[in-house]
């Protein structure tokens, strides 16, 4: 059994006990510990179950790179799933729950699939769940969703707060182990503004476990010494808790700080997601232990080695009484050599090598270890934990020789750089024959915008294994002195024994999580997956939650080695952010509730909540889509409020609409080439409506345009529009008639825009006073400046109902005392404020086209019955040769018609009308679609309109409009405009 | 506690936006005749008796002083058969205040500025992103932030900068 030695372990404080409960059982560690480390000291050597067989699963990591070890971590509004019990520290009342079990971990229903593994091969599910077709969507994709999955999803919103932070530095150091503390000492003292980021919650790295001599002392002092030294200078940050998770472009990388992980729920941000500009990024990642191929590898008490070495010297964990340790290099000798300086016994050392010599060997050796050469595992004893291994030749196929008892099997296959940082932004990497590694290639690396490599990386991340190259690497000349025991070459080693027969191939795994074995991606290659690529998602290795941090090496190596080509030419998948899984939380930061999405709000928008407004969103502005009464349904609302401004007088907020002035000696010129109809001949005090096009002479936006001054102009955009058309103007501007002198400046901010409309309105203005709002002294299509109560005002004779209609601009700042002056001297009129549901019911009766309504990106002018606002004179505006292209000028286009269903019917939105045949996909012909439809209360029956097929020619005739549950609604094509088509209601 | 960082929402305030030929010595002088500040370099602010200077664009400043529309006419008068355009602004955007020593770092978990003290110092002017709104951030004296966006997104950005405020700081940047 795995327990806890009586003395030992340098990250734990045996004063300070820790309980916390797993699988609803409590269990004592101490503080210092990580989850995995407590559960194995409590021989809690099982913590999860694999994803497709719910195979037992132990911790075989100690990192980051756990792919088993997942647990449900924390309860209700706390709970997170798939999180690694090696990364987790503890703390008094942690609550972890294991996954992927049912009814417990211990006895699992979904262990049958095991029994039936050889029937679930790679590709298992595409070819068993193709036909027939139809049962995919209704039968075999709901069932496999409910038995996929891992952790379980949290019901509750996240109890936890987040917090982003960006911040700016001239040299980012990802990792905190000699190599990133070197790389930052280094780039400190030149004065450079330097963070160094490590993802533990100590400084180090392995050169705390496996103590080579830096500078003539142990590391860890000259750790402390640097950390120390690193601390006192005002230019360096450091944080522990901190993964650098992405590299992006430019220098940008995203790190997370787990700020209260590792304490019992506290107050404060529990993440703070950096986001960081670095003049230049040094990936100090360390690299991560292959595991080896051998059957049986999977079961609980399997281990790398040096995660071995790492529970055992860091937190007093013995695996159990006998340890086998399996190796291909003499890494591995290390762990042997611990454990026996620990006082447990090592059997043997397995070692795949014919044979070798070096210090380590030899101090194994004295130290009384058998070592057997050119040995292999041919199979782990034991189900839900080691019982015992069996030795073969490697060279063979593995006949069993011997049988060797133990409670757990070290195994080390050599090292992997950890090059995802240097990977994510295009780094390249070499493959090294003789270390048997990816590395990166220092000739290749991610480039900046001066074509410069920014990312540089350095010691284990660069395939430096030894202390005093990767301090070297780290540190150039200025690198202490440092030494470790030689190595001999490793050999390398993918599948063990090499001639493994297909039962053994069965249960060697590849990829822990995902359940993928040397004999799944041999498939792969065999049903002609050669690019990695494919094969990695045929068969989901490295899919998992891990992203085959263990897994990827060794299943290129077996889909090489199937393929007959060298690992090279397989090549590598693609690295992509985030290292580790972030959660949800950490990536919104504090963009949730209230400041989820900023909402645009007017001067008025206080006034319209308090007075019953229905909002809803136009843009990221709120709009009153109707201000309800006592009783009323929304609908009875509209009704009313329609009713008021054809009777009497309404209210309508129009701050949203955009405001842009145009100015200058070649203003007029600008806004000829912009719109379609012509701006330069509008007399200074007038206003004139006008349609502006992209070049391709599509629609984009539409409102009345007001001269100002002989110089300058006022466009008035769609709410939507304001921005985009600003950007639109200054585009031209900058990129294309740069040499035209005219500015431009978005006012939709500065002015509060109220319409007062209806036949009343003049009188409501006239109750106010300070200017003439006659006919005469201002007519329709006019603007003037004045007062208005006490308030200054510029108010436009413009309509957008066919009502009389004035709209008042006034600073924001007095919106709101204007917008209540207004209703105050309107109180006896009537008047009635009204949202934008009414606005549109008035100009839709006025066959008023809506931009997003009757335009949709792939209409132009023509369509819509506005030739009258198509200047033929001009030579050229935007968008004019785009309407000459022939699909533009083809008779048959859809055009703006007036719709009038059966019976007073109200047309369902974006109805389409039918017509004769099927198109070649077997769907129903269609002639026209509707754009805009409402019930009109000022006709007492349904009103819309649409784009039919040579629509306007077509008067009098009858559609047929399908609808999805009130079948068939017949409708006549008429004319858009129903009421007052002569205009003369809002020219009075 | 000591590092506790205010968020204050400033009293309007009048502005002026100008664009024209940030060069042109007519511009200069009325510019800094009004506000009694020098003409502000790119990425700066300066302040004078009368008033202070953003600089927003190479053709654009935003000029703070008492009294906008009077300022709006005499650029008008100055500026004369200069092209231009001279606008108030007074009532477009919102103003707020972040005062406190931790002010760098509440204000940095929402502006991806570099607010390093070397880097931002008093008188530095970015417009930036304030969260998810344009925004800009001056520094007006040290630990006297400035933010300002449009007047809209005011009680979205009052509201990010007192969460951020509330959250705490970030451990950088002290003193």
């Amino acid at each position: 059994m795995s327990t806890r030695l009586a003395t030992g372990g340098r990250l734990i404080d045996r004063s300070r006990a820790v309980t916390f409960q797993f699988d609803g059982r409590q269990y004592r560690g101490f503080a210092g510990d990580t989850l995995a480390a407590a559960l194995l000291a409590n021989d809690q050597v099982m913590m999860g179950r694999s994803f497709k067989y719910h195979r037992p699963r132990g911790a075989v990591a100690y990192g980051a790179e756990e792919p088993n070890a997942l647990v449900n971590l924390g309860l209700g509004s706390r709970l997170e799933p798939n999180q690694r019990a090696t990364q987790q520290d503890l703390f008094d009342g942690l609550t972890a729950e294991s996954q992927n079990r049912w009814p417990s971990l211990d006895h699992d229903i979904g262990a049958v699939n095991s029994a039936v593994a050889r029937f679930l091969p790679a590709g298992f599910y595409y070819k068993t769940f193709i036909s027939p077709r139809p049962f995919w969507k209704h039968i075999y994709e709901p069932f496999i969703r409910r038995s996929a999955g891992l952790g379980r999803a949290p019901q509750a919103a996240d109890a936890d707060t987040y917090e982003h932070l960006h911040v700016h530095c001239d040299v980012l150091v990802a990792g905190g182990g000699i190599a990133g503390i070197g790389a930052a000492l280094t780039a400190a003292e030149t004065g450079a503004r330097v963070i160094l980021l490590e993802q533990s919650g100590h400084w180090g790295g392995r050169a705390m476990v496996d103590a080579p001599e830096i500078d003539g002392t142990p590391a860890e002092y000259w750790v402390r010494n640097a950390i120390q030294r690193l601390e006192s200078m005002q230019n360096v940050t450091l944080r522990l808790r901190a993964q650098v998770t992405g590299v992006y472009d430019h220098g940008y990388a995203l790190a997370n700080e787990r700020l209260t992980d590792h304490l019992a729920p506290a107050g404060g941000p529990r993440h703070r997601l950096w986001r960081i500009r670095a003049g230049r990024i040094v990936a100090a990642s360390g690299a991560i232990e292959r595991p080896l191929s051998f059957a049986g590898n999977d079961v609980p008490g399997v281990m790398l080695a040096s995660a071995v070495r790492d529970y055992l010297t860091n937190h007093a964990v013995s695996p159990g009484d006998r340890t086998v340790v399996v190796t291909n290099n003499d890494d591995a000798y290390r762990t042997a050599l611990a454990l026996v300086g620990a006082g447990l016994i090592v059997p043997a050392i397995v070692d795949a090598r014919p044979e070798s010599d070096s210090d380590l060997i030899r101090a194994a050796r004295a130290a009384g270890i058998r070592v057997e050469f050119g040995r292999a595992i041919a199979r782990v004893k034991g189900r839900k934990r080691v019982t015992g291994v069996q030795l073969c030749l490697h060279a063979g196929e593995g006949a069993v020789l011997e049988e060797i008892a133990c409670e757990a099997v070290a195994m080390s296959g050599g090292w992997s750089p950890v090059v995802h940082l240097w990977s994510h932004c295009g780094g390249k990497l070499v493959w090294d024959d003789a270390r048997a590694m990816f590395r990166p290639d220092a000739a290749r690396p991610p480039t900046g915008d001066d074509g410069a490599g920014f990312v540089r990386a350095v010691g284990a991340a660069n395939g430096e294994l030894r202390s005093a190259a990767v301090l070297a690497d780290a540190m150039g000349d200025s690198a202490p002195p440092a030494s470790d025991a030689a190595e001999s070459p490793l050999l390398p080693v993918w599948l063990m024994p090499q001639g493994a027969a297909v039962h053994l191939r069965e249960k060697m795994w590849l990829d822990y999580q995902n359940d993928v074995k040397v004999s799944d991606v041999q498939l792969a290659a065999r049903e002609g997956y050669a690019s990695v690529e494919h094969a990695k998602r045929y068969t989901t290795l490295g899919m998992a939650t891990d992203q085959g941090k263990l897994s990827n090496i060794n299943g290129l190596a077996v889909l090489s080695d199937a393929l007959n080509q060298p690992l090279p030419q397989t090549g590598t998948t693609t690295f992509r952010p985030p290292y580790t899984p972030l959660t949800f939380g950490a990536i919104a930061g504090s963009a949730r509730g209230d400041l989820f999405q900023p909402i645009r709000k007017t001067a008025m928008h206080d006034w319209h909540l308090a007075h019953g407004a229905e909002m809803e969103p136009v843009g990221q502005w709120q709009r009153p889509y109707a201000f309800r009464r006592d009783g009323e349904t929304l609908h009875d609302a509209v009704n009313r409020e329609v009713l008021a401004v054809r009777q009497g007088v309404g209210l309508l907020d129009a701050s949203t609409l955009g405001k842009i002035v145009v100015k200058g000696p070649d203003a007029g010129r600008f806004l000829d080439m912009l719109y379609t109809g012509v701006m330069s001949t509008l007399a200074v005090g007038k206003c004139r409506y006008g349609l502006m096009c992209s070049e391709q002479g599509f629609m984009i936006d539409d409102g009345v345009v007001a001269r100002l001054a002989e110089d300058t102009f006022l466009v008035h955009t769609t709410t939507g529009g304001a921005d985009r058309i600003h950007a639109h103007m200054e585009d031209w501007l900058q990129c294309e008639w740069w040499d035209w002198q005219v500015f431009t400046a978005n006012l939709t901010e500065e002015y509060a825009q109220i319409a007062v409309v209806g036949p009343r309105a003049r009188e409501v203005l006239e109750r106010l006073g300070g200017m003439d709002v006659s006919k005469p002294a201002l007519p329709f299509m006019t603007w003037a400046e004045g007062t208005l109560g006490g308030f200054p005002v510029r108010v436009y004779r413009i309509s957008f109902s066919g009502e009389l209609s004035y709209e008042i601009a006034v600073p924001q700042g007095q919106g709101l005392a204007l917008w209540q002056a207004l209703a105050d001297a309107g109180a006896g009129l009537g008047i009635t404020p009204y949202g934008t549901e009414a606005l549109h019911v008035l100009r839709a009766e006025k066959g008023f086209i809506m931009i997003g309504d009757e335009t949709d990106g792939t209409v132009i002018p023509q369509d819509l019955g506005l030739g009258w606002a198509i200047s033929k004179k001009k030579a050229d505006y935007v968008g004019k040769r785009g309407q000459e292209r022939p699909a533009m000028t083809d008779s048959r286009r859809w055009r703006l018609v007036g719709l009038t269903a059966e019976g007073g019917a109200v047309l369902p939105e974006g109805a389409y009308a039918v017509a004769a045949g099927v198109n070649p996909n077997g769907q129903r012909n269609v002639q026209g679609r509707v754009t805009s439809t409402y019930f009109s209360p000022t006709l007492g029956r349904g009103i819309a309109m649409g784009l039919v097929e040579r629509g306007p020619e077509r008067m009098g005739e009858w559609l047929e409009f399908g609808t999805p549950d009130k079948g068939w609604i017949r409708a006549q094509i008429t004319d858009p405009v129903v009421y007052d088509k002569d205009g003369e209601k809002s020219d009075v | 506690m000591s590092d506790a960082v205010t968020v204050a929402a400033l009293a309007p305030a009048g502005m002026v936006s100008l664009r024209g030929a940030l060069d042109d010595p007519a511009l200069v002088a009325c510019v800094t005749g009004l506000t009694g500040a020098a003409m502000p370099a790119p990425l700066t602010i300066a302040s004078g008796p009368q008033g202070q200077v953003a600089w927003m664009s190479p053709d654009e400043l935003l000029l703070f002083v008492a009294d906008a529309a009077a300022a709006v006419a005499a650029i008008g008068q100055a500026l004369a058969g200069r092209h231009h355009l001279a606008a108030d602004v007074s009532d477009m955007r919102s103003v707020y205040a972040l005062a406190g020593p931790g002010a760098r770092g509440v204000l940095a978990k929402v502006v991806p500025v570099d607010l390093h003290p070397a880097v931002f110092v008093p008188g530095t002017f970015r417009r930036t992103r304030v969260g998810q709104v344009a925004g800009a951030v001056w520094l007006e004296a040290d630990g006297q932030f400035r933010v300002i966006a449009f007047r809209s997104v005011g009680d979205y950005v009052a509201a990010l900068l007192r969460q951020s405020a509330e959250d705490g700081t970030v451990g950088l940047w002290q003193g």
